[in-house]
């Protein structure tokens, strides 16, 4: 199919090869499970049970609240220990509030809603009932609560409904290999969120690098002429949401707008594989395909793990480290965010695990800008990262601002071009935060002289009444009308 | 405010460019032409070379010292070893060693160092060093010689060429004009181009003759290190398969050159030289691939770097016809330079979902 252009974009070492052809197998039963109550974008789960109780395999222990959350369910059968809090696994490292299951053994699923016969003929209200009862979020990375996702189809006429198969970042192949083991139910995940959001077309979009994934793809949607596949150029970022909407459609998102107001959603495959299970068999996400992998790791693995298994866990599962990893991370190399330790959960947004090397990260303290305009030229959000950077440096966060800042997608392709080592996406990061709290503050100040304001004004009014009161009623005012 | 320590933030990969790496790459491109030339003019060029570079290298080292900065570190970048070599291959080929120190002091304490060191500068610090020599000492910078290759009978031994470098005792009858200064001074006598030309081609009062394929070749007088057109092409397409420029700054050069020669060659052939000398000629290839591309002083953007090219091959083509001198190049990058900032500042790409003047994109038929 027709292709467009996508501007900038970078070549990375992909290194798939060293788990590419590894099949998907299942991480043996922990001895304990550590499930968070905030793994997506939103506000955190309520929880729903306490210590001492026995959970089943899939039930509900932490309900949604509020309009963009998740639920979450028991990985497997056993019983809650204790909810406490545990870092996430999250560079900060903060604790947050967690479910520790120790499994039974018996991996005995609680009574699971029944499948929904013909999720064609079935309302899009059911379909998206049953995603989010299932727990399901964006899980390329993003985590976004997929029910909400599913919804826009109500306020947007959807045309094109995006599978994204691309797997632009280096290293992942959770994606690849589930195409090549799960295609058939990936493509019918995809047909079924395309009918809720009554999008009459879909578009698989994988990256050429992945032959096997594109051939197994293609088998699996000739059935379907409304669904189309495309293999994609192999460029970092082409996954990005934006960026894969472009190279597909031709269209381009304006900015502070979503690819759904040009009539496009884009769903990852491991999501549309999980609504397949959860509609198809009342399964809830429970659990998720992680890439273990690294120049560090002994034998890197496609895992599907529990939700809740340690890091350490899955390690131990592809025999440890090979030599002294420099750097641990969760996700791809590009975007992923190093671990704090190894006894932090999998969650549902981890694609991937990786013990990288000195050699694979190549840090170097940073050497003066040269001005050379590569990260200018592969920007494929079209900013002048040379320009920004010189802004934030000194301090000067609105310059930056003015020249796009919000704009960035943190791909961070220009630090990994930067000849100088310049970690520019940091510079990125640090401002848009800064920036943030400015706003935050700025508001709190806003907010704080209305309150102040209104306060005065009541006080007065209160004041105006009291005096009026004071006021001998012996004389009505002459122009009072009689009733 | 963000400090400038490394950070445990992403990305976890990256590509192999150093700036160091870079540096060097530029120098492997120039060695061709350079060893061609330091073979042309013999142990006086030789000696020019190495004093050049190594004055520029000391001067880098006295600055960064008394800057506090780290000196061996930032000395392997390998920038004051090819600012040097960019210079000396600028110089006339027997100049004095003073000429050589004179402008790396030019070059670097004050076109590079003052301005806050590597990537601060707006000036290409060769340029810089060369236009400071020529206003300062036009004589000796001007006093091109015929070549006289290595262990050729005419050439000078060691002995001697440490006596013309060190010594300033340059032989008579070894001067020679270059194409462009010959077709110059000639014009100003009332002779048309294309006869100077054809009398440059058979030699006439010159006591070295080169022809067409001479000039392209580069066995024929120049500066020390501009002679060979081709050898630097090489350099050049060499520089652009590594990506370490692009065709877009020596292409425009080249070819806005060629064209203002050709047209108004074909205008007036006896007031104009034709496009392909003026493309042959002088410091047009080493000033097109190698100091037009300059990162620190050229735009980063690549529609930047077409207008810049287009104005160094405009500037250079305006100089060399109507101005005092004979070769403009290094004027004109200067000139140029000093409009990186804000060509940048016009050349910035689109923002993805954004027209050109920032706002963002409108929605096309939908609510």
């Amino acid at each position: 199919m027709k292709l467009f252009p996508i501007r900038g974009g970078i070549h990375p070492e992909y290194r798939k090869e060293l788990s590419g052809e590894r099949a998907i197998e299942a991480l043996p039963l922990p001895s304990r499970l550590y499930i968070p109550l905030q793994q997506h974008i939103g506000a955190p789960a309520e929880i729903l049970v306490s210590e001492g109780d026995l959970v089943k395999k899939g039930q509900v222990i932490a309900r949604r609240q509020g309009q963009i959350s998740a639920h979450h369910h028991a990985s497997t059968s056993g019983r809650v220990v204790e909810v406490t809090e545990i870092p996430a696994p999250h560079p900060s490292g903060l604790p947050q509030p967690t479910i520790v299951i120790e499994p039974d053994g018996r991996d005995e699923w609680v009574t699971l809603p029944e499948p929904i016969a013909d999720p064609f003929a079935a309302a899009p209200e059911v379909i998206e009932e049953r995603v989010a009862e299932s727990g399901i979020v964006g899980m390329g990375g993003a985590t976004f609560p997929s029910a909400v996702k599913l919804n826009l189809g109500i306020r947007h006429r959807i045309d094109t409904l995006l599978i994204n198969g691309a797997e632009c970042e280096p290293y992942l192949t959770c994606d690849d290999r589930l195409m090549r083991e799960h295609a058939e139910a990936i493509i019918d995940g995809a047909r079924i969120m395309a009918h809720t959001l009554g999008a009459p077309r879909i578009v698989v979009g994988i990256e050429e690098n992945k032959p096997q994934a594109l051939a197994a793809i293609t088998v699996a949607a000739s059935d379907f002429p409304n669904i189309d596949v495309a293999a994609l150029p192999v460029k970092y970022p082409m996954g990005s949401e934006r960026h894969l909407t472009l190279a597909i459609t031709g269209l381009e998102t304006p900015a502070r707008k979503l690819t759904a107001d040009l009539g496009v959603v884009v769903h990852n495959v491991a999501t549309a594989r999980a609504v397949h299970q959860a509609v198809r068999l009342g399964r809830p996400l429970i659990a998720r395909v992680v890439t273990v992998s690294g120049g560090a790791m002994r034998e890197p693995k496609n895992i599907e793990a529990p939700i809740g298994a340690r890091v350490s866990d899955l390690i131990d599962f592809c025999g440890g480290f090979s030599q002294r990893p420099e750097r641990i991370i969760q996700g791809g190399p590009m975007m992923g965010t190093p671990l704090p330790n190894l006894d932090v959960p999998v969650v549902k947004g981890t694609s991937g695990i990786l013990a990288l090397t000195a050699a694979e990260i190549n840090e170097r303290p940073a050497d003066p800008c040269i001005r050379c305009g590569a990260c200018v030229n592969i920007c494929a959000c079209g900013l002048t990262p040379v320009e920004l950077a010189a802004h934030i440096r000194h301090d000067d966060l609105e310059g930056a601002a003015k020249l796009g800042l919000a704009d960035c997608v943190s791909c961070g392709s220009c630090s990994w071009v930067c000849p100088s080592h310049i970690p520019l996406v940091h510079y990125f990061n640090y401002a848009k935060g800064a920036l943030n709290a400015r706003d935050r503050e700025q508001r709190k100040t806003e907010r704080t002289k209305t309150l102040v304001e209104a306060n005065a004004a009541r006080q007065e009014r209160i004041a105006a009444q009291r005096a009026a009161a004071r006021k001998p009623k012996a004389a009505p005012a002459a122009n009072e009308v009689p009733s | 405010m963000i400090g400038a320590e490394t950070t445990k933030s992403g990305p976890f990969a990256h590509s192999t460019n150093t700036v160091r790496q870079t540096m060097f790459t530029v120098i492997l491109a120039l060695s061709p032409a350079t060893l061609f030339n330091l073979y042309l003019f013999g142990w006086p060029s030789i000696l020019l070379f190495g004093v050049t570079i190594g004055a520029c290298v000391v001067t880098e080292a006295i600055c960064l010292a008394l800057a506090g900065r780290p000196v061996t570190h930032t000395l392997s970048d390998g920038s004051a070893v090819l600012t040097g070599w960019l210079l000396a291959m600028t110089l006339p080929p027997w100049a004095p060693w003073w000429i050589g120190v004179l402008g790396a002091v030019f070059a670097i304490p004050l076109a590079k160092q003052a301005f806050g060191g590597l990537g601060q500068n707006l000036f290409n610090p060769a340029m810089v060093a060369r236009v400071a020599l020529l206003v300062s000492f036009p004589v000796v910078m001007t006093a091109w010689i015929a070549p006289h290759p290595l262990f050729s009978a005419s050439a000078p031994g060691l002995a001697d060429s440490i006596a013309i470098t060190f010594g300033g005792q340059v032989p008579d009858g070894v001067t020679a004009a270059t194409a462009l200064g010959y077709v110059k001074t000639e014009l100003s006598r009332g002779i048309p181009v294309f006869q100077s030309l054809v009398e440059y081609g058979r030699g006439s009062n010159l006591t070295y003759t080169p022809d067409l394929m001479d000039l392209a070749t580069g066995y024929k007088p120049g500066s020390l290190g501009e002679t060979s057109a081709i050898l630097i092409l090489i350099g050049g397409l060499f520089l652009m398969r590594r990506r370490i420029i692009t065709w877009h700054i020596p292409v425009t050069v080249l070819g806005t050159l060629f064209l203002m020669g050709t047209l108004f060659n074909l205008l007036d052939p006896g007031r104009f030289a034709p496009g392909l000398f003026h493309v042959i000629s002088g410091a047009t290839f080493l000033g097109a691939f190698f100091i037009a591309t300059d990162y620190v002083t050229s735009p980063v953007s690549e529609k930047g770097q077409l207008i810049f090219g287009i104005g160094v091959g405009l500037l250079t083509w305006v100089i060399r016809t109507f101005a005092g001198y004979p070769e403009g190049m290094a004027f004109a990058v200067l000139l140029m330079n000093s409009l990186t900032p804000i060509i940048d500042q016009y050349t910035r790409p689109r923002l993805f979902g954004r027209t050109r003047k920032g706002e963002p994109l409108p929605l096309k038929g939908k609510a």
